[in-house]
């Protein structure tokens, strides 16, 4: 049922989308959004920059439902129930960032050190 | 020998010339509107490439054969959680919108180590020898994933259907007004 | 009745415990009720006791076979352990003078007890050392009988410490307990030993065993280490010398447990167990040897001391010390046959003399210095004569029961051929006559003490003193040298008839004798006690040395005082400097260093910890997937 196809660095699969692709592209995307995550100040920032490493997430499963398991569904579905967390975890991510306002007057993640010893 | 192989170059790029053509301008379109996503002095703006950014990705589902998830996208990130950011952001607006989204004092060793991931994640994809099905994605993805979520995966379905109420009634439990915190030393902080 | 009995001798140990049970949790309230029942339980006891020594003594072949009633108790793979009753002889007649002993004091606790608030609690304890006494006495097997044994030490230890409002009593109590636990290590470790080398504890399988040790692969010289470390436990718990030191001190407790438990029952357990592996130490002679040596001059070195002592139980318990050593001379020189007729004739005088002391101490309410009695005899005249009785017996007059057994003992010394150990045996007959009418003439005779307003104890405490004096004087008539019955059936080996030396038996009567008159000479005809006091002062050292009972206490005090608190010392110090300074605190200093050093990297913002974070998951995941080779096929996915 699965064949190995040849290498990326040859120009024949380069231009054939494959998989690596897909994979290359959503690491392209996910270390984007881990960059905002790592180095953005602004707590609403950081957690749109989750939603870009979650989508990230979400490419390659799709791109390996449709080159691994097109007839199960199986990438598609785990991609559905990302997206479900997804839109409840930013919900609830407002929401804390909007108490947290309330209580501290800033989204400046800097201002927020309460871990420190 | 080259001449052969630049022929048959030719050859699978004409003969896939749509999706290939499709492939690499949706990427173009998703990492540009994501590294502008984080670049953005005025975090409105920001979410206004996310929009963009989610779009390119519901346009990258279809060239996936995933037309369903494409719609969900669509309406999903691109509609409701996009919409749901910028409300976040018109609670708590501040003065000076132009500035709302600068960058921590990490910047630089941020960027070193996501170029780290980037560069293992790229040269580990290169390396691959990937397995590729032969088998091909139905036409009408919809009804066999309506069939399997209510079947095989119910379960889990139903759970995401519970966290979804609790994280509802969470959200509402956090950011509700707290009437006796502002009389008392949380003000002051 | 006879078969009756012998089938359920397992009631004997089983009724005193039930007596103990109901009283603990049913009829404590109520004291008379309690002392009703203990009393009771222990006369049934004493009931089937009779028929079943009844009939062991009419059945011959139990001698060379007991029998043997045994339950397996649990089992492990290559580990069968049974418990169950072993009748024969020894453990008959043992059960026979247990129970009868034992009711008679009971009956006499009744009155010596009275008004004492632990009233009910002193005979659940008393109940619960009977069934101990019994189940050591009737066991099968040394596992059961180490049961026993460590439970005759738990009662006694409670029963010491009785009066536990008293310090003294509470320190006789620790000691004796403490005391008794080094020596049980140590039959502990024989017990072990034997296990390990013969696979049983069973009294009869080894019986068939040891004598044939050879065939186990066993040395002699591991033989003669399992008989001393076994030998360890009766010196401890028969109060032997070096371990002797506690007895003196259980004088503490109420009387009727002395007279009970340090006097005629628990004390000999040691005697009983040596008996009862006499096919062991026979096996080995040196360690015969060790034991008759021990007895021997345990018997001599209590005498000893007790002439100096001036309290009335002091004295007695040294005697008991000085009368266990004669049974353990007696086992030592290999005659069971004598020892055992001591330790049963034993059991009668002495528990007679010290119940006549507890009367004693009634009557003058606690004032134990001999030395201010004085005349008791006028107004006690039941405890007086009884006591006299007893005094008669313990110094070895014909035909009272000490003479015959102390007889037997000589006799057997000197047939073995120890002529040294003899020697301390008949010069121990004459200080044990001349203390024990000491005793009895300072106490009973001469001016009465007009501080004393004495008066002779009610009748519950005397009919048991009538009858241990009745069984005083025909106790000893089963083993006269002329129709020893006795040695028909208690023996090891093959039984033994010493013929009839009336050497020894003149020579150790006249040496009682002498013992008594000289007794007479310096307590009684001498009104003012003025010569005994001129002899004290002349040689002051030597009293002095007996009356300190030669500062053993004190050297074990100076020994625990150099050896456990120095070695303490030493300890407190390694804790406070070594295990405090350099590993507790040294490791909290390098922890609170490394404490220090990382509290920079601690910033409190999550981001900084997120960086950190994926650097430390970026690094493992590359170190696994260019390393492990379990890993790196499927993360690879085949790289070439």
């Amino acid at each position: 049922m699965q064949i190995p196809v040849v290498k990326l660095i040859d120009p024949v699969t380069m231009l054939s989308i494959g998989p690596a692709h897909y994979v290359i592209l959503s690491a392209v995307l996910f270390c984007i959004g881990l960059f905002g995550v790592l180095a953005k100040r602004n707590a609403i920032m950081v957690l749109i920059c989750i939603e870009l490493m979650l989508n990230a997430v979400n490419i390659n499963l799709v791109a390996f439902s449709k080159y691994v398991t097109p007839a199960d569904f199986i990438g598609q579905i785990f991609a559905i129930f990302v997206i479900t967390v997804a839109a409840a975890e930013v919900g609830l991510g407002l929401a804390i960032i909007i108490a947290i306002y309330r209580n501290k007057v800033s989204v400046n993640l800097d201002d927020f050190d309460l871990l420190k010893w | 020998m080259i001449d052969l192989i630049g022929r048959e170059v030719v050859d699978v790029f004409l003969s896939n010339f749509w999706s290939i053509g499709a492939f690499y301008t949706l990427a173009l379109v998703i990492v540009a509107s994501g590294i502008l996503v984080v670049l953005m002095k005025n975090i409105v703006h920001s979410v206004l490439w996310l929009a963009v950014c989610f779009i390119g990705m519901a346009g990258l589902f279809l060239t996936l054969d995933a037309d369903f998830l494409a719609a969900v996208q669509v309406l999903v990130y691109a509609g409701a959680v996009c919409i749901m950011v910028v409300l976040g952001i018109m609670v708590i607006r501040r003065a000076d919108m132009k500035f709302s989204n600068p960058f921590n004092t990490q910047v630089y060793a941020a960027a070193g180590v996501v170029a780290l991931v980037l560069a293992v994640c790229t040269f580990l994809a290169v390396k691959t020898e990937w397995m590729v099905s032969r088998a091909r994605v139905p036409e009408n993805t919809v009804e066999p994933i309506a069939t399997l979520l209510l079947s095989k995966y119910v379960v889990p379905f139903e759970v995401a259907a519970v966290l979804l109420l609790v994280a509802l009634i969470g959200a509402l439990l956090i950011a509700r007004e707290v009437k006796t915190d502002a009389n008392t030393g949380s003000q002051a902080d | 009745m006879v078969e009756y009995a012998m089938n359920h001798a397992w009631l004997i140990p089983l009724l005193p415990t039930l007596a103990f049970v109901a009283i603990i949790f049913l009829t404590r309230p109520w004291p008379l009720l309690s002392a009703l029942i203990a009393v009771g339980a222990m006369l049934t006891s004493c009931f089937f006791a009779t028929f079943t020594a009844i009939g062991v003594f009419t059945s011959p072949e139990l001698t060379e076979k007991p029998l043997v009633y045994a339950v397996n108790w649990f089992n492990m793979p290559g580990m069968e352990i049974n418990v169950g009753i072993l009748l024969d002889p020894v453990s008959a007649m043992m059960m026979f003078m247990v129970t009868l002993v034992g009711s008679l004091i009971f009956i006499y606790a009744i009155g010596y007890m009275q008004d004492d608030p632990g009233y009910s609690v002193f005979f659940s304890y008393v109940s619960l050392f009977a069934a101990f006494m019994l189940l050591l006495v009737a066991s099968s097997s040394l596992v059961e009988m180490f049961v026993g044994w460590e439970g005759v030490g738990l009662c006694s230890y409670l029963l010491i410490g009785f009066y536990q409002h008293k310090i003294s009593a509470r320190e006789a109590a620790k000691k004796a307990f403490i005391t008794c636990r080094v020596a049980d290590f140590g039959l502990l470790l024989g017990m072990l030993l034997l296990f390990w080398n013969f696979g049983t504890l069973d009294f009869a399988a080894l019986a068939e065993k040891i004598p044939h040790f050879q065939q186990y692969n066993v040395s002699a010289a591991t033989l003669a280490l399992i008989a001393f470390l076994v030998f360890c436990g009766p010196i401890g718990k028969s109060g032997q010398f070096p371990l002797h030191v506690w007895l003196p001190d259980a004088m503490e407790g109420p009387t009727p447990v002395s007279a009970l438990i340090h006097a005629a029952t628990m004390v000999v357990a040691g005697v009983y167990l040596v008996a009862r592996v006499m096919f062991l130490f026979h096996e080995v002679p040196s360690v015969m040897q060790l034991v008759a040596v021990t007895g021997g001059f345990t018997a001599l070195f209590a005498a000893t001391i007790a002439v100096t002592q001036r309290e009335i139980k002091r004295i007695l318990a040294y005697s008991t010390i000085s009368q266990i050593g004669y049974m353990m001379l007696a086992l030592g020189v290999g005659s069971l046959t004598a020892g055992m007729f001591h330790l049963w004739t034993h059991a009668f005088f002495k528990a007679l003399l010290f119940l006549g002391a507890g009367s004693v101490l009634v009557a003058l309410h606690h004032k134990a210095d001999v030395w201010e009695m004085g005349g008791l005899l006028k107004k006690m005249p039941i405890t007086g004569w009884t006591f006299l009785v007893g005094c008669i017996a313990i110094a070895g007059i014909p035909p009272f029961a000490g003479f015959w057994s102390k007889d037997e003992i000589l006799l057997a010394t000197l047939e073995s051929g120890h002529y040294v150990l003899f020697a301390m045996a008949a010069f121990t007959a004459f200080l044990t006559a001349f203390y024990m009418f000491r005793l009895f003439f300072l106490a009973f005779t001469g001016a009465e003490n007009p501080a004393n307003h004495p008066k002779e104890s009610p009748w519950v405490m005397t009919v048991p003193l009538i009858f241990l004096a009745i069984f005083s004087l025909v106790g000893g008539w089963v083993g006269t040298p002329w129709a020893n019955v006795w040695s028909e059936w208690i023996f090891f080996g093959h039984p033994h008839h010493g013929e009839p030396n009336y050497m020894v038996m003149i020579g150790s009567v006249v040496l009682a004798g002498l013992g008594i008159y000289l007794a007479y000479y310096f307590y009684c005809a001498d009104r003012e006690k003025v010569k005994v006091r001129e002899l004290a002062r002349r040689y002051q050292g030597i009293y002095t040395l007996l009356y300190n009972k030669y500062y053993i206490d004190e050297i074990y005090l100076w020994l625990n005082h150099t050896l456990v608190d120095g070695a303490a010392k030493i300890f407190y110090l390694f804790d406070i400097y070594v295990v405090d300074g350099i590993i507790v605190n040294g490791v909290a200093a390098i922890t609170g260093l490394f404490g220090e050093g990382l509290r920079v990297t601690a910033t409190g913002r999550l981001q900084n910890y997120a960086l950190v974070f994926f650097l430390g998951v970026l690094a493992v995941f590359v170190v696994l997937a260019f390393t492990s080779p379990l890993l790196a096929g499927p993360i690879w996915g085949g790289v070439r």
